[in-house]
This record gives structure tokens, C-alpha cells and sequence, in this order.
């Protein structure tokens, strides 16, 4: 019976380990992007300019921003300060999620041309393999871009600095990341269902971030009660950024919220990989 | 004559083609409409701070939103038209096949785009401009007369977008892969179309220049049609400015398209 066990192991390409499936999918993930990386790299002159046209791309909607404060000297009661240190750590944040979850949103045409069938077969974790397929450092171009724009508010905005709020920062980044990517993740999930529906990812992903740019005074109450309670990207850097800004927070809410982050970015990653075994087991392979 | 039935089937074909993406077009309007939700309230906030900013009341400036993102698909400022399919064709070789048919090559990818281009002004154009309706207080025309003149406007539009896609298209056979020159004019076209911002609300010599390249024809140019600043004379400027970019680029088009077909070498036997 030992010997069954032991051709079924070799049968799977795997050593026999009682390692846990996360170390598994970390590790596929590591080779996979790790693969991606040095084929893009056979071709530098074509890396450069990829990660240049990423760090323009994203830019300009920083550009925009500069374009509307030539006209005016406030955004929602916000200097353009401010706005650009809200710009720059959703930028960072997003950057962050889309470099290590950002190939999920191509789900949905794996599983319309049937190559997802491929990924079922491998021995490692289907989500380590989505996530890192075609792994894109240029999408490095966009988390320097964030990372500028936030050093230059850190420069301009006038901060009453507390260890507290220092901390607080790279906890933001951070948590923020594992936010937007669980909603990549449960976006992913969705095309299970929808297969052709990458746009409604691209809503919540790049809408998202773009939302998150403007302070929330610029919205309705509504809209900032649903990314706060539904869909919860204020804490990626309104609630925290407010804190450190000792601005007013929306709704209300009282100070502690501006901790929530890391506690918000745990239940969110719980709820996608839910969501993400819920979609993988209603998957039927498109066959013929 | 034949050849003109030719043209309208293609195009008939294209619209068909695109109406089969039932989810996907679905799935753009539904962003769209969060984008539009976005930028109207940034814009609300903007003309707040600076009310009649580049000559717009607050509700023809949300108004403007809601037209941008109703017609982002159907000029296709990013992209994403017959040039993705044209490229491909270049690479591999089949764009031979192309040459060889009895159809101006030109004018066979033209009208396969103006199909997908009717099909995505009613498809991805209608709803969110509704949605916009409700939520918003628009400066929509009442009369008739505007909705046509702003039709043309709109043709016009898709004509130059066509020219710009066309010529970048036509780079591939120069540089094989044609993402660089695809990504370029993705960001040209997002930011001088006046897709982020109306171009009369950019400042001095950049709002001058914006104005003038031939992008402005595809969102800003239908805008001011319909949010009633071109009338009489200026709106005949209007649409003489997009038809002579239109005309010129087009002609570009083919001057570049005859240097690019001479390069073509048919391999095998």
C-alpha cells in the first residue's frame, strides 16, 4: 500500500511533503512569475520601454489632477497637497495588488478558450498559477509613479508627525494591497459565472483606484457608505489617510476606524478565497 | 455599384459581429456608468470651486461626462477596434490574402469599423447616458436639430479616430509587434480627446495645442455640438475642422499603406 501512495506522489511531480497548500501555492507562484520575468527580460530594451509606458500611463490621471488645480486651488476642500498624498497611496496600494494579482483578471478568457483546463492538471494551486501567469514587472512602473506622488506630499503637506501615524503608513500600503487584491480575486471568481465580464473587474479594480484619488467630501453620501460598509476600499487609504492628515472622516465614523485596515484586509482575503473555491468548483470546461 | 454593396455587407457584418458580445457589452456599460458616477462627481466638485469653468454651467460640465463615456467605444479612443485584428494579420503574414482581394483595403477595414462603431454608440451610448439622466441634471437638447447636427458630428469623429487607428495599425509592418506605437496612441488619444478633462478647461499654449490635433475631433468636437456651443458658423468650423483631419489623415493612410504593401514578400511557392 506504501508503494501505491508513493507512485501516486511521483504520479503528481511533487516530493511527498505535509507541507500546507498556501507554501505550495507560494512556492508555484515564485517559480511561475520567476519564469515570466526572465523571459521578459531576454529583451531589456523592450522591458524599458514597457515600464515606461506603464509609469506614463498611469501618470496621467496624475496630470489630470495637476490640470484641475491650475484652474482651481481646491478639490472637495482640499489643497492639491493633500489630494496628491490620497493619490499616492491608493497608486502605491493598487500597484502593489495588480503586480501580484493583476493576470487574474484574464480568467475569463482562459476559461473561454478552454486553456484554464491546462492550469486543473498542474500540481499546484489554480490561483497561484492565474495569478502568476504572464507575471508583469512593468507593472513596477505604476508603484514608482504612486511612490513619487506620495513623496512629493509628504514634502509639501504640512503633517503633525506621531510614531503613531509613521507607523500607520506602511500598514496602509500594505493593507491596502491585500484589499484590492481580494477584490481581484473575487473579480476572478466571478468570470467563473460570467466569462466575458472582465469590465465589471475592471470597475471595481481601476474604478476603484480612481475613486480613491479624489477625497471623499467630493462624493455623495451614498457612494462613500457603500465603499466603506459593501465594498470596503475606504480603508485602503481614506479612513487611515484622514488620521494622518487630521482631517474630518466621512460618515462620522469615530478615530478607531483609521486602525481597521489590516483586520478589514484579513476578512477580505478570507471572503475571495471563499469566493474563489466557490467559482472554481461551479467550473465546467467549455469541451466539445 | 458592386463594390459599394461590398462595403455596406462588411459593415452590416461588423455590427452583427459586435452585437453577438452580449455580456462583454454589458459588461462595458457597466463600467462606464462607474466611471461616468466618478468623474461627474470630481467634476461637480471642480465646477463647485469654479462655476462657468471653460465656458460650462455645472450641468453641461456633468453633461460632458456622461456624452464621454457614452461615446468612449463608439470613437474607440482606447483603441480596441479593427486595428487589434489588422495588426495581427500583418504579423502573421495573412494580410496578403488581403491584397489580393478585389477591395480597397483601406476602405474594407473603414467600413467593418464604422459597423462595430454604430453598433457601440447604441450599444454602450444609450445606457449609461440614461443612467446619467437620472441620477444627474443634464443639458440635453430638446430640439431635433441639434441631435442631427451632433450625429454628423459624431460620424466625422469615428472618420479621424479611423485615420489615427489606421496609421498605427500600418506600423506593424515596420515594427512587427505593434503594442509601443498602440500604447502611445492609447494615451494620446485618452488625454487630447478631452476624455479626462474638456479641452477648454486646459490652460493657455497646452489648451491651444489640444484643441488643434486631430483627437479633439472625437470627443470634445460632438460635445460642444451637442451641449449647443457650435451653431451656425461654428458649427460649419466644427465640422470643417473634422473633415479636413479626417481627409488628410485618411490620405496619409494610404500614401503610408502603398510604401508598406511594397515591403510585403510573399514566401512559399
Amino acid at each position: 500500500m506504501a508503494d501505491l501512495g508513493e507512485r501516486h506522489d511521483v504520479h503528481r511531480g511533487f516530493p511527498p511533503t505535509g507541507r500546507s497548500r498556501a507554501v505550495d501555492g507560494l512556492r508555484a507562484y515564485r517559480l511561475i512569475a520567476w519564469m515570466w520575468i526572465r523571459s521578459t527580460m531576454a529583451y531589456r530594451a523592450s522591458f524599458a520601454m514597457t515600464v515606461f509606458g506603464n509609469f506614463a500611463g498611469t501618470a496621467l490621471d496624475f496630470v489630470t489632477i495637476l490640470l484641475m488645480f491650475s484652474r482651481v486651488d481646491e478639490l472637495g476642500g482640499y489643497s492639491l497637497g493633500e489630494v496628491a498624498f490620497l493619490y499616492g497611496l491608493s497608486s502605491a496600494a493598487f500597484g502593489l495588488a495588480d503586480l501580484a494579482f493583476g493576470s487574474v483578471e484574464r480568467l475569463g478568457q482562459r476559461v473561454r478558450d478552454g486553456t484554464l483546463d491546462s492550469l486543473l492538471v498542474r500540481p499546484a494551486p489554480v490561483l497561484a498559477q492565474v495569478a502568476a501567469d504572464r507575471f508583469a514587472l512593468r507593472r513596477l512602473g505604476r508603484i514608482t509613479q504612486g511612490l513619487l506622488v506620495l513623496g512629493y506630499a509628504l514634502v509639501v503637506v504640512d503633517i503633525s508627525w506621531t510614531p503613531l501615524k509613521v507607523l500607520l503608513m506602511p500598514v496602509m500600503v500594505v493593507s491596502g494591497a491585500a484589499i484590492f487584491a481580494s477584490v481581484f480575486v473575487v473579480g476572478a471568481a466571478f468570470q467563473f459565472v460570467a466569462q466575458d465580464a472582465s469590465q465589471v473587474q475592471n470597475s471595481f479594480t481601476y474604478g476603484g483606484t480612481t475613486l480613491l484619488q479624489y477625497p471623499p467630501t467630493v462624493f455623495a453620501k451614498d457612494l462613500v457608505r457603500g465603499v466603506t460598509f459593501v465594498l470596503p476600499l475606504a480603508f485602503v487609504n481614506w479612513l487611515p489617510a484622514l488620521y494622518v492628515l487630521d482631517r474630518p472622516y466621512p460618515l462620522d465614523l469615530p478615530e478607531w476606524v483609521a486602525f481597521l485596515p489590516p483586520l478589514v484586509a484579513v476578512v477580505c482575503c478570507a471572503l475571495s478565497g471563499v469566493a474563489w473555491r466557490a467559482g472554481l468548483r461551479s467550473y465546467r470546461s467549455t469541451g466539445s | 455599384m458592386g463594390t459599394w454593396r461590398l462595403y455596406a455587407a462588411v459593415a452590416t457584418g461588423a455590427f452583427r459581429r459586435y452585437a453577438t458580445y452580449r455580456v462583454a457589452t454589458a459588461a462595458g456599460v457597466f463600467t462606464n456608468t462607474v466611471f461616468g458616477l466618478i468623474l461627474a462627481y470630481t467634476y461637480i466638485a471642480l465646477w463647485d470651486e469654479r462655476p462657468g469653468l471653460g465656458g460650462y454651467d455645472q450641468s453641461q460640465a456633468v453633461t460632458y461626462v456622461w456624452l464621454g463615456q457614452g461615446l468612449l467605444a463608439a470613437v474607440a479612443v482606447i483603441g480596441g477596434g479593427f486595428e487589434d485584428e489588422m495588426i495581427e494579420r500583418i504579423r502573421t503574414g495573412d494580410i496578403a490574402i488581403d491584397l489580393y482581394r478585389p477591395a480597397d483595403l483601406q476602405m474594407w477595414w473603414l467600413a467593418a469599423d464604422a459597423g462595430r462603431s454604430a453598433f457601440q454608440l447604441v450599444g454602450r451610448g444609450v445606457v449609461p447616458m440614461a443612467f446619467g439622466g437620472l441620477v444627474f441634471q443634464l443639458a440635453l437638447p430638446t430640439d431635433a436639430g441639434t441631435w442631427l447636427a451632433f450625429l454628423v458630428a459624431v460620424v466625422l469623429g469615428v472618420l479621424v479616430s479611423f485615420a489615427i487607428r489606421y496609421l498605427v495599425a500600418l506600423m506593424a509592418f515596420w515594427f512587427m509587434d505593434g503594442a509601443g506605437v498602440q500604447q502611445l496612441a492609447v494615451l494620446a488619444g485618452l488625454f487630447f480627446s478631452g476624455m479626462t478633462l474638456p479641452l477648454n478647461v486646459f490652460p493657455g499654449v497646452l489648451g491651444e495645442l489640444a484643441r488643434a490635433l486631430p483627437w479633439s475631433a472625437l470627443i470634445q468636437a460632438p460635445a460642444d455640438v451637442l451641449l449647443g456651443e457650435r451653431t451656425g458658423l461654428a458649427l460649419l468650423r466644427t465640422y470643417a475642422f473634422q473633415a479636413a483631419w479626417a481627409v488628410g489623415l485618411l490620405a496619409v493612410g494610404r500614401l503610408v499603406q502603398s510604401a508598406a504593401t511594397r515591403r510585403v514578400v510573399v514566401q512559399g511557392g
